[in-house]
């Protein structure tokens, strides 16, 4: 079950580098540097020289390659998934992810044959982030640190918290995908006054989108210093919960460094890139976070699977135990 | 989960086929049609409309070009052709008869094609007009791929491949659009711009920003002179027969910000 695991986290990391690569394409305009679908330029997608990589091309046709390593990878994860994972739901979450995936590389090339048009583009990069989601959650459901599940937290107003904060930054990121796709992110030129304004003076649809995702970043900024306060405060004692809180504060602050950036060069397609992907991980992050908060919920189904585990106490005489030892499958 | 699948893949495949792709819509736009009793424009009695296009205050300088995202453009010296004026003249202005004709003339439609070619990384010209109807043969003359995006409002948007040096593609538009922006999406800097009228009176300002309209008839005209950047202008003219008219444009140079 380990390799499974880690299999997992490769393919979240594949579909890390999969995002970053659709956010260069975004980012320098490419999209449509390759205008067939399936194919490159006549040629078929595998065989298509290294030497005609220029330009556009270069970034579209790596987005596709590294899209169709993620697919295989994919099918490769819910075949694994299905030989030896017990619990039928994480089953289904493997296919699941499959034909998200399956889904996705359909958006992918409609938008090329369309000629990028805004609804499909945006629901391709929030399909995207869905897909990473699932993949992350496989990695998460299949670790030993889950599969063990000793003493979980219990804390309803965390997994409240947690699920409304992981909420806020997706609805943020379509945000930005709209904003993206349509050609918005200049919209208001200055940051973080919005034409020397707290609210901007006059409205268009592409201000209205801009200034949407500002007031965003702020609705994720509250949400992440709750969930984070809350774990600082309550749950000081369990060193992954209070890691994973304190890096999703740390990528939020490089995430509005970055914004403010992207404002301040111009969208420039390495910050412009480095924000998007950045953003996957707030978002990451915060789903990993309630993942965590929900496991007690999940622990008789674990129990059920996993055996008992050996558990000692955390150090600081709080008597929280955790875990000893890695996971074993029975 | 398996059986779930059994429905999704072919409805995904029935989706994808479906779709087929944005390039061969069947519906396309036309042009207006010409009046029962529209005749041919005499010559006999046509006149002329000419003029110049100048530009009032400092032109920015065109942005330098990086082309180092593909061996075969290499120029170093590349620059933007969005400004291109001398002794206050401007280039690049697409003329055309923008109101006036209606449908009373007939126009035969040219059979030989506008050239608009792709060499060294640029588009040659930069502006030029077209019939409706009549072919625009677009030539790849570089050692490298590239993409030939046109985005029109009115007409149908296309985005065709140019693998192959020396290849030549023939694209007509069925309705009159002023100005249909060209687009390679490969080398991000190229740029054209296409307009595309019903009849023949359009001009693109060249050396010394002039323009002609020859063979034009009687009639009270609205011209108008479009400029990528400093956006477009118009002015009434009433040409009596056998008359020649002069008109000058004047656009302001951006202020520098």
């Amino acid at each position: 079950m380990i390799w499974l695991h880690r299999y997992a986290k490769l393919v979240t990391l594949f579909t890390v580098l999969l995002i970053a690569a659709g956010g260069m394409v975004t980012s320098t305009s490419s999209g449509l540097s390759v205008p067939d679908w399936p194919n490159t330029y006549g040629w078929f997608m595998f065989s298509f020289p290294y030497s005609k990589w220029v330009g556009g091309i270069f970034y579209e046709h790596s987005h596709r390659l590294i899209a169709s390593t993620v697919g295989f990878l994919t099918i490769g994860l819910a075949a694994w998934t299905s030989l030896v994972e017990p619990r039928r739901w994480v089953r289904r979450l493997a296919w699941l992810a499959l034909g998200a995936v399956i889904l996705q590389g359909v958006l992918g090339g409609l938008t090329v044959l369309y000629f990028l048009p805004a609804p499909i583009s945006i629901g391709h990069a929030a399909l995207a982030q869905i897909f990473f989601c699932l993949a992350l959650s496989i990695a998460v459901f299949t670790s030993p640190r889950w599969a063990c599940g000793a003493n979980p937290v219990d804390d309803a107003t965390l997994r409240r918290l947690t699920v409304a904060t992981a909420g806020v930054i997706y609805v943020q990121i379509l945000l930005g995908a709209t904003m993206r796709h349509m050609d918005a992110g200049l919209a208001i030129p200055d940051f973080p006054l919005a034409f020397g304004r707290v609210v901007p003076p006059f409205w268009s649809t592409a201000i209205a989108i801009n200034f949407a995702h500002r007031v965003g970043a702020l609705a994720v900024t509250l949400a992440i210093a709750a969930t984070a306060i809350r774990v600082w405060r309550h749950h000081r004692y369990r060193s992954g919960l209070v890691a994973n809180a304190t890096l999703l504060v740390v990528f939020l602050a490089t995430q509005i460094t970055l914004g403010a950036f992207v404002v301040l060069t111009g969208k420039q397609p390495i910050v412009n890139t480095a924000h998007v992907v950045n953003g996957a991980s707030v978002l990451g992050t915060a789903l990993v976070l309630a993942l965590r908060s929900y496991r007690v919920r999940f622990a008789r189904t674990a129990a059920a699977v996993e055996p008992a585990r050996v558990l000692r106490s955390e150090p600081g005489g709080m008597g929280i135990p955790a875990v000893q030892g890695k996971a074993v499958r029975p | 989960m398996l059986r779930s699948a059994r429905f999704i893949v072919p409805w995904l495949l029935v989706v994808a086929a479906a779709c087929g792709g944005g390039q061969n819509k069947s519906a396309e736009p036309a042009a207006p049609a010409a009046a029962p009793d529209a005749k041919k424009v005499d010559p006999a009695t046509a006149g002329d409309i000419s003029g110049k296009v100048l530009v009032e205050g400092q032109l920015p300088p065109n942005p330098p070009i990086k082309m180092g995202g593909d061996p075969a453009c290499n120029n170093p010296n590349a620059t933007a052709e969005t400004y291109v004026a001398s002794n206050g003249a401007l280039e690049n202005v697409f003329v055309y008869i923008k109101d006036g004709l209606g449908n009373k003339y007939l126009f035969e439609t040219p059979a030989e094609p506008v050239k608009l070619d792709q060499k060294g990384c640029m588009y040659h010209p930069h502006v030029l007009g077209v019939r409706v109807g009549q072919p625009l043969r677009i030539v790849n003359s570089d050692q490298t791929m590239h993409n030939v995006h046109a985005m029109p409002q009115t007409n149908q948007e296309f985005n065709r491949s140019q693998a192959i040096t020396g290849q030549k593609d023939d694209f007509t538009f069925t309705a009159p659009e002023v100005m249909i922006p060209f687009k390679c999406d490969v080398h991000g800097w190229m740029n054209a711009h296409v307009g595309v009228v019903t009849h023949p009176y359009f001009a693109v300002t060249g050396n010394g920003g002039t323009f002609d309209l020859r063979a034009v008839p009687a009639g009270t005209y609205t011209i108008e002179a479009w400029h990528e950047k400093l956006g477009a202008q118009t002015k009434t003219v009433t040409l009596g027969e056998k008359e020649k008219k002069e008109v000058v444009f004047t656009f302001k140079a951006p202020i520098a910000s």
